[in-house]
């Protein structure tokens, strides 16, 4: 399954790669990135566990930048 | 100003407080009523560096928590924290404050770009005029199904594709194809959304769901063409990860090898000497300061967005960085022949009458024996026949399959097709040596004469070959399952290198693939087709370019580029376009990795000061963003 976030707050380019990498080393994730120039997330995971790895994500994501909001 | 967001505004106050507060501080101690040094000076520079640096400070500690190291906060807060230690307290503000001036700027530049990029894509309108029970209202695109019935007034744009129902109007397409004359549009045409309406009133029916619509395809191809990234922004992702850590380890070891060495060696080596364990910190610091890779991270992806950007704005999508990339080493552009270099369409081109017959006798013969045809060929024939036909005179109409008509016309028997039909009905027919479709015309058994249908090439067919050879195009060819006379005279007319006729469709594949062979290393194959027939040479070639995609779903999926309208010249100007990103690209990360490699050879030696290191940081990633934005522009490309 592929799904789309919008952002906010996420204020630089260097964190916005930072969280790609981060996210993608997510068990499950097949790909994400991360585009700072739309301000969006883009992940594609197992159907099954969606919403667990969803979990993981923002954690991870608090993590990294915790500024940024990801509208779920 | 007033498109500050609100942190902007905020930020900007802390700047001038802190810029105040230490220009008295600065005052203070000119004039002697502070001391130079000690406890008291150290607290007086410390509440501008409070103003300015808390947020940094704060942020550095927490993401330290949060086990993120090397973060530009946690660097830049070392570097300034170390300058105070070292009692450079004027410094460690100014440091701390150029640094958020800069930080600033390029918060400002990059959204100011991001939001032009935006308002690129603004091309989908929040509401459609939904008649409902015989009223209209307002309702979300989303709820509108296939079927209904929209209303467009004038002056708004398009919610959905669908078909005119009523009305005729002008439409402004300039959003999707970045064609300038507006298009006009009547009852029974088809409508895309997008399109603004600037005259009349149109009732539109509703053809297709808002998420399939052609507004929709666009935004979100142009959307994810960033997932899609380019050998550059790879780089650069790569580079940074190794980046940061190695001028970190670099500044810990030039703090730590000379200090160590002042502590145990006696006689000291050459440029040990006169220096202080103080000084090795000092040019540390300054390798903290260049150590964030944020001027390439940023322009980079920021360059390619606003390459994507405006290449739409001229009516080309491009679906990610990559292909952009790699249009600019295009070396053989691959064209279909029907529909990407010609018209598609037939026109009569010239009319040879056999006298007593005359041209004008020839042609109305053969429209008029074709009247109740729907083929191409007979829609050609009665488009080019001006004067009104007297349908009455026609009767006993014979379609004769492979060959063409006889009918009988006023009591005469006038038969219209090829040679074939000519040579069968026994008449006589000359040598010609026209390339071409020939419609041959014979009455009562007599040679009438003969019509030349062609496909014609698209008026700037010619002009987008010579202006892709100008652009270092080496090779150009032509692919068709057309004849080859017709290949042969399309090819010479319109300046071709190459060209291959009478192929069949897995025929196109087998060459695009030997064509591919022969193509240098980095070179690039191009294969430009409209987009229907062509999906897996499309999918072959290295960039697949569909044109006249305006409504084509077919088009959109299979290629890497699509040009929404079905000018061939697009080509050389998408090819333009990528270049000067190239360029830019290019520019950044040369001018990114010089500025930071010589500063940190000459804070190495001592030569440069904290201030060019922050230049190195934050000045050099302002300048490279307002560079990179220059991607976005592109009026000098627009007809």
């Amino acid at each position: 399954m592929k799904k789309r976030y919008a952002l906010t707050d996420l204020d630089c380019a260097n964190c916005a790669a930072k969280m790609e990498n981060a996210i993608k080393k997510i068990d499950g994730v097949k790909d994400a990135t991360v585009s700072f120039m739309t301000q969006k997330m883009t992940i594609e995971a197992d159907d099954a566990r969606f919403d667990d790895i969803m979990r993981e994500v923002v954690a991870v994501c608090k993590k990294v930048e915790p500024d940024c909001i990801i509208h779920l | 100003m007033h498109d500050l967001s609100r942190k902007q505004k905020q930020m900007l106050v802390r700047i001038f407080t802190a810029a105040a507060l230490l220009l008295a501080v600065e005052l203070l101690r000119s004039t002697g009523l502070l001391p130079a040094g000690g406890l008291t000076a150290t607290l007086c520079y410390l509440v501008p560096y409070a103003v300015i640096g808390w947020d940094v400070l704060w942020r550095a500690v927490r993401n330290i928590s949060h086990g993120q190291v090397f973060d530009e906060n946690f660097l830049m807060a070392l570097a300034t924290v170390g300058a105070f230690g070292t009692a450079e307290y004027s410094e460690a503000v100014f440091v701390m404050l150029f640094y958020q001036v800069g930080e600033w700027f390029q918060d400002y530049a990059v959204g100011k770009s991001r939001r032009s990029i935006a308002a690129l894509m603004d091309i989908r309108p929040d509401v459609a005029n939904l008649e409902r029970d015989g009223q209209v209202v307002e309702v979300d695109p989303e709820d509108v199904a296939v079927g209904d019935i929209i209303v467009v007034k004038p002056g708004e744009r398009i919610p959905l594709d669908g078909q005119v129902v009523e009305g005729s109007a002008a439409l402004d397409t300039a959003a999707l194809t970045g064609e300038s004359a507006p298009r006009d549009v009547a009852p029974g045409d088809t409508v895309i959304s997008g399109c603004v309406d600037q005259t009349g009133l149109l009732r539109i029916k509703v053809t297709r769901p808002c998420s399939e619509s052609t507004v929709s395809k666009i935004l979100d191809l142009v959307e994810n063409a960033s997932e899609k990234k380019s050998s550059s922004e790879q780089f650069i992702t790569k580079f940074a990860r190794y980046y940061t850590p190695c001028v970190v380890i670099a500044a810990a070891l030039l703090f730590a090898v000379p200090s160590l060495s002042l502590a145990v060696m006696d006689p000291l080596p050459a440029f040990l000497a006169g220096t202080s364990w103080s000084d090795w910190l000092h040019r540390a610091l300054i390798f903290l300061v260049i150590s964030c890779p944020c001027a390439l991270v940023i322009s980079v992806p920021l360059s390619f967005f606003g390459g994507i950007g405006g290449a739409s704005k001229c009516g080309i999508l491009v679906k990610g960085g990559n292909y952009l990339e790699a249009l600019a080493h295009t070396e053989t552009v691959v064209f279909d022949k029907t529909g990407t270099l010609t018209q598609g369409l037939f026109t009569v081109t010239s009319v040879e009458a056999q006298p007593p017959f005359s041209s004008q006798q020839v042609l109305s013969y053969a429209a008029l024996a074709e009247h109740w045809s729907d083929h191409p060929i007979s829609l050609s024939l009665k488009a080019a026949c001006q004067t009104p036909l007297d349908t009455s005179l026609l009767t006993d109409v014979e379609e004769i399959a492979g060959h063409g008509v006889r009918a009988v016309i006023g009591g005469k028997e006038v038969c219209v097709g090829n040679r074939r039909l000519m040579e069968r009905q026994h008449v006589d027919c000359p040598p010609c040596g026209h390339p071409g479709t020939l419609v041959h015309v014979s009455v009562e058994g007599r040679y009438a004469g003969y019509i030349v249908i062609a496909d014609l090439p698209k008026p700037d067919a010619r002009a987008a070959i010579a202006d892709l050879k100008a652009s270092g195009v080496a090779r150009t060819v032509m692919l068709t399952g057309d004849s080859q006379d017709v290949a042969a005279a399309v090819a010479k007319e319109l300046g071709l290198d190459d060209f291959h006729a009478q192929l069949l469709p897995a025929d196109k594949v087998a060459l695009t693939e030997k064509l591919l062979a022969s193509t240098s290393p980095n070179g690039k194959l191009a294969f430009v087709g409209d987009g229907i027939n062509d999906a897996p040479v499309l999918s072959r070639a290295d960039i697949g370019i569909a044109m006249g995609a305006m409504g084509s779903d077919a088009a959109i999926e299979a290629a890497d580029i699509v040009l929404m309208d079905d000018k061939p010249s697009k080509i050389a100007t998408a090819m333009r376009i990528s270049r000067k990103t190239l360029r830019i690209v290019h520019q950044n990360i040369w001018f990114a990795l010089g500025v930071k490699g010589a500063v940190l050879l000459l804070g190495a030696f001592g030569i440069a000061s904290m201030w060019a290191a922050v230049f190195a940081d934050v000045g050099v990633a302002f300048l490279a963003i307002l560079n990179a934005s220059r991607c976005l522009r592109v009026k000098e490309f627009q007809a």
